[in-house]
């Protein structure tokens, strides 16, 4: 949920304010989670992947997970539904074309309906932001939100967040803290309005000490964008983004999204690609990272995503391992140690 | 009809400068007499009136809420004439101006005259407000004179603006003839599409497209203009529901110019600003948007220095299931009728120390006046029967649950009002009792 320390100003009031409890094993956005929680969630991921697989079953052995995908989804449905089946959860999968979805049922009577057959955890994948809080409070059920709208993808950043760390400090799972990105600078590249995974990236990592630079043409990147929390500035020249780099994370041009922004590619990629030359020029040491689906030759050239700098098949790998670990908070998980605003559900 | 003595109250009438202890006889609908407490006595007992009194309590002529949508004819589910009027008469309402968005539109007389029908069983008393062209499609104008002489006291396209410079000339015009004033819901659609928050940095952060200020902003600077030009210095444009600082701004500069120009604000956009979307409460989505502190700030500044003439609700109900959805496929709009003196009394009042007189001139003489409500917020002898009795310490806890309304999308379910409605008397009668 977005940060709760900015309450709606209620001056005539000493209101009886309406505090909406999330089920304590949802994830919607990363600011639910606190630095304790991120690594306790990279503790239990390291523990899963490293697990013998039979015994993996057990975790969540028959358990019910429903996969509620309103949008298409390659990497997170996928990961997603072979965590859940590494854990030895049932899985069930609903899309917007092949469901009652598409008869016009709504998301809170979908919900209803997945609770009713039995589900005991949802993940969500859906076009329009704040979704998952619809989803959440209609069915009481942990929900993990596998990208809503523009607005998150939290378990996208947590696998960054575990890919960066990979390579900077290696393996090993540590505890992490305000100072364990100090130093870094992670530079998020592309169509930053319409990226969820942005979002997400840009509210986690500098609150583990990261500086985030966004780079992008004004039509991706509004000026907004680097008031949306602390840590992030906006570098529109991509080279000297580059130059202060540790870590570059490139993102697709969401063309379903793009409905009446005129933007010359061509153009584009002379400024943003991310190719051998520009890479070698000002961030030959950089990490590459991309959330995919990659669109080769526009945002990304095929010999930087293929090449020694690039993180992207291991972002994907680190994908599963990650979503396992949450799938089994969201499935276990207590009340205990959650942020204020969030209650035990009732 | 039983006349009524309204003993031993506060009485404060705006609209002829008078704050002091009165009594009140109200007779066949009218107000008969105000005295000094005791006149009466004799009068009341000759006509058996029926006697409340007033003791502790602010008598005042009954709140007029110049932009409510009421949604009949055609959604019932959400609310109806006879519901939304209960609501108002709760609110200390005596009357309110509806909103031609219905199904159909409201852009004939026979519409017009149906909403003001005893059939609909409205508890005080409806005006409608036409829509300004067929259909509200922008296109042709509808027939102002006889849609005035059906009772139509404006005429708005409301949630659809009338962007064209062409036909909003000709709106202004034909408006001005007939005496009615032209009302905008002023927002440049071109710039608003696919957007349901305020923009700037909270709606990056929520992944939610913003409508600027400018939207708002710019039509209102572009109506001023038109207005400017026009030959017949009668044309009255009034601005609905203004939420921003930078709308404001061209208001006042109009008025300083000699042009008729008025606005209303909401109770909400002084009250809360956009953090109240933060976590996606559908509640809190109306259009236009909660904006900034700072435009919200610029209202109250507005309000206090008189720079706007009315608080007005725009009512807008929605059934459950609507805003039971994704954030940005819900309805626009809140309830208001219930809350808005609550919150108006706590904010102005109790907060910024605004003196009663101002509260009820900003509820009644002032929104009467804008939309040339003749007798009606004021409690001269002569008016309307139409008052208001409330206890102005009383502190109450809204409920949504409870309300009179069909609807419940508020956001101030829980709050703490101030003010409460002891009785609501429409016409002579008692409608609301508290």
């Amino acid at each position: 949920m977005p940060k709760p320390q900015a309450k709606p100003r209620k001056e005539p009031a000493t209101s009886t304010p309406q505090v909406f409890s999330q089920h304590s094993g949802s994830l919607i956005s990363v600011a639910d989670l606190n630095l304790d929680e991120v690594t306790s969630i990279l503790k239990a991921t390291a523990a899963l992947e490293g697990e013998d697989a039979l015994k993996r079953m057990k975790h969540l052995f028959k358990r019910r997970v429903s996969l509620l995908f309103y949008e298409s989804s390659t990497r997170t449905r996928t990961s997603f539904e072979l965590a859940a089946k590494q854990l030895g959860a049932d899985t069930v999968l609903v899309s917007a074309l092949s469901s009652s979805i598409e008869k016009g049922e709504s998301l809170k009577d979908t919900g209803i309906t997945l609770r009713a057959l039995g589900a005991e955890c949802i993940i969500l994948r859906h076009p329009s932001s704040g979704a998952p809080y619809v989803l959440s409070r209609a069915t009481g059920l942990p929900v993990l939100n596998a990208g809503d709208g523009m607005h998150e993808h939290p378990s996208q950043a947590l696998l960054d967040l575990r890919t960066i760390l990979t390579h900077l400090r290696g393996s090993k799972p540590a505890p992490v803290s305000e100072t364990t990105l100090k130093g870094v600078t992670i530079t998020i590249c592309g169509d930053i309005f319409h990226s969820r995974v942005a979002r997400s990236n840009m509210l986690l990592l500098p609150r583990l000490g990261a500086r985030v630079l966004l780079s992008g043409p004004q039509a991706l990147l509004p000026e907004t964008a680097a008031s949306a929390g602390p840590g992030i500035a906006i570098e529109r020249d991509f080279d000297k983004a580059l130059k202060q780099s540790q870590v570059v994370m490139m993102l697709r041009i969401q063309a379903e999204r793009l409905a009446g922004l005129n933007l010359d590619l061509e153009e584009y990629k002379v400024r943003y690609q991310a190719n051998s030359e520009r890479l070698a020029a000002h961030a030959p040491e950089a990490l590459v990272l991309h959330p995919g689906p990659i669109i080769r030759g526009l945002e990304i050239t095929s010999e930087v995503a293929d090449g020694p700098q690039s993180a992207i098949a291991e972002q994907v790998r680190h994908g599963v391992a990650i979503r396992m670990a949450l799938l089994v908070r969201a499935l276990t998980s207590q009340a205990s140690g959650r942020a204020a605003s969030k209650g035990k559900r009732k | 009809m039983k006349a009524i003595l309204i003993r031993g109250g506060r009485v404060i009438d705006p609209a002829s400068g008078l704050d002091a202890d009165r009594d009140l006889l109200l007779k066949d609908g009218r107000v008969s007499a105000i005295e000094a407490p005791g006149k009466l006595n004799g009068a009341a007992k000759q006509e058996a009136a029926e006697v409340i009194d007033a003791k502790g309590l602010v008598v005042a002529p009954g709140l007029v809420d110049i932009h409510v949508h009421l949604r009949e004819p055609g959604q019932g589910y959400k609310e109806t004439i006879a519901s939304g009027t209960a609501a108002a008469a709760a609110g200390g309402f005596t009357a309110v101006c509806a909103m031609p968005n219905t199904i159909p539109v409201n852009d004939s007389p026979e519409t017009t005259r149906w909403m003001q029908s005893p059939e609909r069983g409205a508890q005080i008393r409806v005006f409608p407000i036409a829509a300004a062209t067929r259909g509200s499609m922008g296109e042709a104008l509808t027939e102002y004179g006889a849609l005035k002489a059906a009772g139509a006291v404006g005429v708005t396209d409301d949630g659809k603006p009338i962007l064209g410079d062409s036909i909003m000339r000709q709106t202004l015009a034909a408006a001005a003839r007939a005496g009615l004033p032209v009302i905008q819901h002023a927002e440049d659609t071109r710039m608003t599409g696919g957007c349901s928050m305020n923009a700037g940095a909270l709606a990056f952060r929520l992944g939610l497209r913003g409508m600027p200020v400018e939207a708002e902003s710019n039509l209102v600077e572009r109506d001023i203009r038109l207005l400017s030009e026009m030959k017949n210095g009668r044309a009255h444009l009034h601005v609905a529901h203004l939420s921003t600082a930078k709308a404001l701004e061209a208001v006042k500069s109009a008025r300083r110019n000699g042009l008729h120009v008025t606005c209303e604000v909401a109770p909400h956009h002084f009250v809360l600003n956009e953090e109240a979307v933060a976590d996606y409460n559908t509640h809190a989505k109306m259009n236009p948007p909660l904006r900034s502190e700072a435009d919200r700030q610029a209202m109250l500044d507005g309000i206090i220095e008189g720079a706007v003439d009315s608080i007005a609700t725009d009512h807008a109900p929605h059934a459950a299931h609507e805003k039971e959805q994704e954030f940005e496929r819900s309805p626009n709009g809140i309830t208001g009728l219930e809350t808005a003196l609550g919150l108006t009394m706590a904010v102005l009042h109790g907060k910024h120390k605004l003196p009663l007189s101002r509260i009820i001139s900003l509820l009644s003489t002032q929104p009467a006046s804008v939309l040339n409500l003749k007798g009606r917020g004021s409690l001269a002898v002569g008016s309307f029967a139409d008052v208001v009795i409330f206890d102005p310490k009383k502190q109450w806890t809204f409920q949504a649950s409870a309300s009179k309304s069909k609807s419940r999308n508020t956001p101030f379910d829980g709050w703490t009002m101030l003010g409460a409605v002891i009785a609501t008397i429409s016409e002579g009668r008692i409608v609301y009792r508290g």
